[in-house]
């Protein structure tokens, strides 16, 4: 899998590499998502270079208006399954451990391997174990769960190693909110973040999955680097303050900070739950005079969802911006840049400087109902101050 | 593989890719073009002190985030031959290595590198600074095949040519 912006860099190497075709075209997907719809005549070309390069090859392209962002799209349509080994020109490929995939990012000549070759090369990894206990009480989601793993390990402790999610608590998820966890755990340094394939996983993949799958686990008895072990019950909604997503506090401790944007959506957070939890606050209400929210469904489907729902006219009466699904501004493609002095909540897994514009402005990463909560009030609130 | 280089010193743990190549200039493709863009969010003035041989010296998890191959390709186009350090994120070692650059994680290393000191990375387990020399862990062999092939797109052309 390889997007408009990793896909142009390794169709170039896999010329140089003399391949003249992909090792399988069944095997091959191609998603425009990055600068969709394109912000310059620049990104333009490399939408129809993607474009054209699938046609020829003869892969599965989705093209703009016609799937969303990668990560959420190719789970949606049963691209992913468990036990199955995905390469993914996307840092975020990651995601894919919410159901049961070795999902993993690779850079662009990786990728032109792979698309030669059908295989990329692998360190075995070593093996954390995120023992998840109880349920998450109100106001908190997948994205505080790994937050909080991400204040307990920080951005490197889970360098040349997979996260392993088990128990109770992490069978108790639901699939978005397991595509919120997983898809952060390359911010640990993690190269994927693995769920039980489980009967939640069986029955979403019902009707959908395009390949026959097996669940795979780690032996009883395996190795493993370490184990943590978090109570759900015991969270509290969690935000990562500028610049760094392992710069984690209590939403109450830093509640008071002047919000001037608020984003919801990406990879990680553009579900349909997630638009439900950013409507059961906006709905009825008004975004704060001082802020702009900007909604981004992740995939096509997810939008039309809402919109049946009645979820998007209920954000844009409330005074939000509902868009096409595109990852937009949350690499700072497009789409909600911030200003210098800005300070931004977002749902997106980065907030490294200059993330999503000025290097002089602030993004914090939180669930879904907390950016609402801060669209509402204007500055970062505990969710219940407003519901 | 055995590099040969001139130290240039980028301090600061956790250097993400997007500071080194931000995400505004990812609709490159030509890595002439992304040169001119390397280190932008993060220190602008670096781009002037890199030439042919250049050989960065960081500390710990260098290149965290996105997968963009932009930046090693930046720094390649910009001369810069190898990478020392003390630890690195995954994904930007990948990169590295794949391109046929040297890197080596070698913390005593970089606490002896200073700017324009020789330096030569041996990734069968050396890093060489004046003539001082420290050990490193060595590549595995598959890596060290894959920088003795000048690496991975050289070592897959010679697969597809059969």
């Amino acid at each position: 899998m390889a997007n408009d912006v990793s896909g142009p860099v390794a169709f170039r190497a896999m010329e140089r590499m003399g391949a003249k075709r992909v090792f399988d075209p069944a095997r091959v997907v191609m998603v425009a998502d990055h600068f969709m719809p394109a912000k310059d005549a620049k990104s333009a070309e490399q939408q129809r270079r993607l474009e054209t390069w699938s046609r020829e090859h003869g892969v599965t392209f989705y093209g703009q208006g016609r799937g969303g962002i990668e990560h959420t799209l190719l789970c949606q349509e049963g691209w992913v399954t468990p036990g199955a080994v995905i390469a993914g020109g996307d840092s975020h490929t990651c995601t894919y451990g919410a159901l049961g995939a070795f999902g993993t990012g690779l850079g662009s000549t990786d990728i032109a391997s792979c698309l030669a070759l059908g295989s990329f090369w692998q360190q075995v990894p070593e093996t954390i174990v995120v023992e998840l206990t109880g349920r998450c009480g109100d106001f908190v989601s997948g994205k505080d769960v790994i937050l909080a793993v991400l204040a307990e390990i920080g951005v490197g402790g889970g360098t040349n190693a997979v996260l392993e999610f088990v128990g109770p608590g992490a069978e108790a998820l639901s699939v978005d909110e397991r595509l919120a966890v997983a898809n952060m755990a390359v911010e640990t340094g993690s190269e994927t973040g693995i769920f039980p394939a489980d009967e939640t996983v069986a029955a979403y993949l019902d009707g959908r999955s395009r390949w026959e799958w097996t669940a795979e686990r780690s032996d009883d008895g395996a190795d493993v680097r370490y184990r943590i072990d978090l109570d759900l019950a015991a969270l509290e909604p969690l935000v990562a303050l500028p610049h760094l997503p392992g710069n984690v506090q209590p939403v109450a401790q830093a509640a008071g900070i002047p919000v001037h944007q608020v984003y919801i959506g990406n990879c990680a957070n553009g579900t349909l739950t997630d638009l439900r939890q950013a409507a059961s606050i906006l709905a009825g209400r008004r975004v704060h005079p001082r802020t702009r929210a900007i909604v981004v469904p992740a995939t096509q489907a997810i939008w039309r969802e809402a919109a049946a729902e009645g979820l998007l006219d209920a954000l844009v009466e409330a005074g939000a911006m509902v868009t096409t699904p595109t990852c937009g501004a949350c690499f700072g493609g497009s789409n909600g840049a911030l200003a210098a002095g800005e300070n931004a909540v977002a749902t997106t897994n980065r907030n490294f400087r200059g993330r999503m514009g000025s290097p002089d402005a602030g993004v914090h990463l939180a669930n879904a109902w907390v950016a609402a909560a801060a669209a509402v009030a204007g500055e970062l609130v505990h969710p219940q101050e407003i519901a | 593989m055995r590099v040969e280089g001139v130290v240039l010193r980028v301090r600061g743990d956790n250097v993400d890719t997007d500071v080194m190549y931000p995400g505004a200039y990812l609709n490159i493709e030509d890595p002439a073009e992304m040169a001119p863009h390397l280190f932008e969010g993060f220190d602008p003035t670096l781009r002037e002190r890199l030439g042919d041989g250049t050989i960065l010296v960081v500390d710990e998890n260098f290149g965290i985030g996105s997968s963009r191959e932009h930046v090693p390709l930046a720094m390649k186009a910009n001369g810069v031959r190898g990478v020392v350090g003390r630890s690195f994120a995954r994904i930007f070692f990948r990169n590295c290595v794949n391109l046929g650059l040297a890197i080596s994680r070698c913390p005593e290393a970089v606490d002896g590198a200073v700017d324009g000191s020789r330096i030569v990375i041996d990734t069968a387990g050396a890093v060489e600074i004046g003539d001082v020399s420290f050990a490193a862990p060595p590549s595995p062999p598959f890596l060290l095949e894959l920088g003795a092939a000048g690496g991975l797109l050289e070592w897959t052309a010679a697969r597809v040519r059969g």
